[in-house]
């Protein structure tokens, strides 16, 4: 079971403001993908290599070319908010 | 005495430093890295801006320079690499997570040895052992830019042009004892970056360091945002004496992250309800496992002479003091350039020029010896040095050359000429040193009746009036002479 608080926590972390409304069906929704994850948990992987990726390529790198990048405009194009040339964002601290 | 910041006792002090590595591309997509003198929003992509869909793909030569640093600080480099996302939301990452490494990074376990900075309680032998943790790499985030001061203002502006850099991160493990100690560490480590040619530390915010301070056994604080090589000795100092107070008051030191505020030179709490579980790294599952391990026999012999060694071969190579082997040392542009004089000039006489004078100079006009060497070279030097031992200048003219290369470029013969430096031969040394007598003659008289001091301000008179084209010496032995 998911603690109410917890529920506040996350909507914190993701920087979203949740109604009481929204707690309580997060709460529930939460809670039941948390309890399918323990009936995982009753597997043993004892033995079992940890999965760190689910493709099997490695070694994928690039030269370091530099290329062309966008126009500042295009760049600013979706911003609700910009100012001389950059974006403007609320102050967090 | 010894005052209460300087104090050592009890001080615990680790490292995370950042640095900005010199590649050409950023570490996950093409933009250039070239961004520092640019409009803002100028030097990014999809990627680097993190638009939905876009694909980082990792620049390998930004691996290499990782493995470079890792080997130069005597790590042991881990034979795979996996890149973590490191979730967090914060404007200046437009992804609301940082690409970085967990477990699994470059290397592990290494040790940088600085000289002892005994500052404090002392006791701290000379050659003192740094132990390295960990060397990663991971991307760095956008520019905030505030109106006001961190804590004032109402909105934040941000520049994603440094989104994507690609940064070393060092960690150290709490083993230095002083802000001194973590300013001579930086030092090293900023000289060892440059001699590995992966690290440009005149480009602003190059370095950023993060700092976990405890005094007396207490819990830590971390100190973010040390961006300023020459702030680190005051933030922690002031974090230092922040947390004494704290413990003489009968209170404790909370775990918290403290933002470090440049202007002030104040510690503030960022009353962050966020903890490291709440990163919630996992695999990038964008990018794969890079194997690096066949990567690090050719990068073990890309590593050229670090200054340690080479610090020790100027010692006995060319008999010169310590303290110049440092000073010469610390920059690589500056030992070669030393090592170049010294090839054609006596290397104790050219220490001393390029050392203390020199590098004095450079210092004065806060420029590097690498954009210096634009306009003076090796060459020029050693023709400077041999107009001065032949005594065809004096040392003052010597080093109005030094500052006259440095302003305004041009060679050593033709600014002898051009400011009249030539030293002046004994017949106009006679003339000036008699005039100065005639025109102070309460100095000659104290001089007469034993104050020794008058005679420094005769020759110094008689300097003036030659323009620094007389040896002081021969000054000295004529004034005497004529009284
Ligand atoms: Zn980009």
């Amino acid at each position: 079971m998911i603690r109410k608080e917890e529920i506040e926590h996350i909507g914190w972390l993701a920087r979203i403001e949740l109604s009481d409304a929204e707690k309580e069906l997060f709460e529930k929704q939460l809670s039941s993908i948390l309890d399918y994850f323990a009936v995982l948990d009753e597997l043993d992987t004892e033995d079992v290599e940890p999965t760190y990726h689910v493709i099997g390529i490695k070694d994928v790198v690039r030269e370091d070319e530099p290329k062309e990048a966008l126009s500042q405009s295009e760049v600013l194009r979706n911003a609700p908010k910009k100012e001389k040339g950059y974006f403007k964002s609320p102050r967090m601290l | 005495m010894k005052s209460e910041s300087t104090n050592t006792n009890g001080v615990k002090i680790g490292l995370e430093c950042h640095a900005q590595l010199i590649t050409k591309s950023k570490l996950f997509c093409p933009c250039s890295t070239d961004y520092h003198n640019s409009e803002p929003n100028t030097h990014v992509c999809a990627t680097c801006l993190g638009l939905p869909g876009a694909l980082p793909v990792v620049n390998e030569r930004a691996i290499r320079y990782g493995i470079k640093v890792a080997l130069a600080l005597n790590c042991e480099v881990q034979p795979q690499i996996i890149f973590y996302r490191k979730n967090y939301y914060y404007p200046d990452l437009p992804r609301g997570f940082q690409i970085t490494q967990y477990d699994f990074p470059i290397a592990l376990n290494g040790l940088v040895q600085i000289e002892s900075a005994s500052g404090g309680d002392g006791g701290r032998e000379r050659g003192i052992r740094i132990r390295i943790r960990r060397v990663h790499m991971e991307e760095d985030p956008g520019r905030l830019v505030y109106k006001g001061t961190i804590d004032t203002a109402k909105y934040s502006l941000v520049d994603y042009n440094r989104s994507g850099i690609p940064l070393v991160e060092i960690v150290t493990e709490p083993d230095l004892r002083s802000p001194k100690e973590v300013r001579i560490f930086l030092g090293e480590l900023r000289s060892i970056l440059g001699y590995l040619s992966v690290f440009d530390g005149d480009l602003e915010g190059a370095m950023r360091v993060d700092a976990n301070i405890s005094v007396g056994g207490g819990e830590r604080a971390e100190v973010k945002n040390i961006s300023s090589y020459k702030d680190v000795e005051r933030a922690l100092s002031f974090e230092i004496t922040r947390q004494k107070n704290l413990v003489r008051r009968g209170l404790k030191v909370t775990l918290e992250t403290r933002h470090y505020d440049e202007v002030r030179g104040i510690t503030l709490s960022m009353r962050t309800k966020e903890f490291e579980h709440d990163y919630r790294y996992f695999p990038e599952p964008d990018l794969v496992p890079i194997r690096i391990s066949d990567m690090v026999s050719e990068i073990k012999g890309e590593i050229p002479e670090l200054p340690d060694e080479k610090k020790r071969r100027f010692v006995s190579q060319y008999s010169i003091a310590r303290e110049h082997a440092n000073t010469l040392t610390y920059d690589i542009n500056i030992a070669d350039f030393y090592e170049e004089v010294a090839s054609k000039m006596d290397a104790g006489l050219s220490a001393v020029w390029v050392a203390d004078v020199l590098k004095g100079e450079l210092n004065y006009r806060g420029i590097s010896m690498r954009e210096a060497s634009k306009r003076v070279s090796a060459d020029d030097f050693v023709a400077m040095l041999r107009y001065f031992k032949k005594g065809v200048i004096t040392e003052r003219g010597a080093t109005e050359i030094i500052r006259e290369m440095l302003d305004h470029g041009g060679k050593p013969d033709e600014i002898i000429k051009r400011k009249g430096l030539a030293s002046i031969g004994s017949a106009e040394i006679e003339k000036a040193v008699l005039e100065v007598i005639k025109e102070n003659e309460n100095a000659v008289e104290d001089y007469r009746t034993g104050k020794k001091e008058a005679l420094h301000f005769l020759v110094g008179q008689v300097m003036r009036k030659t323009r620094g084209r007389a040896n002081p010496k021969d000054v000295s032995k004529w004034i005497e002479e004529k009284i």
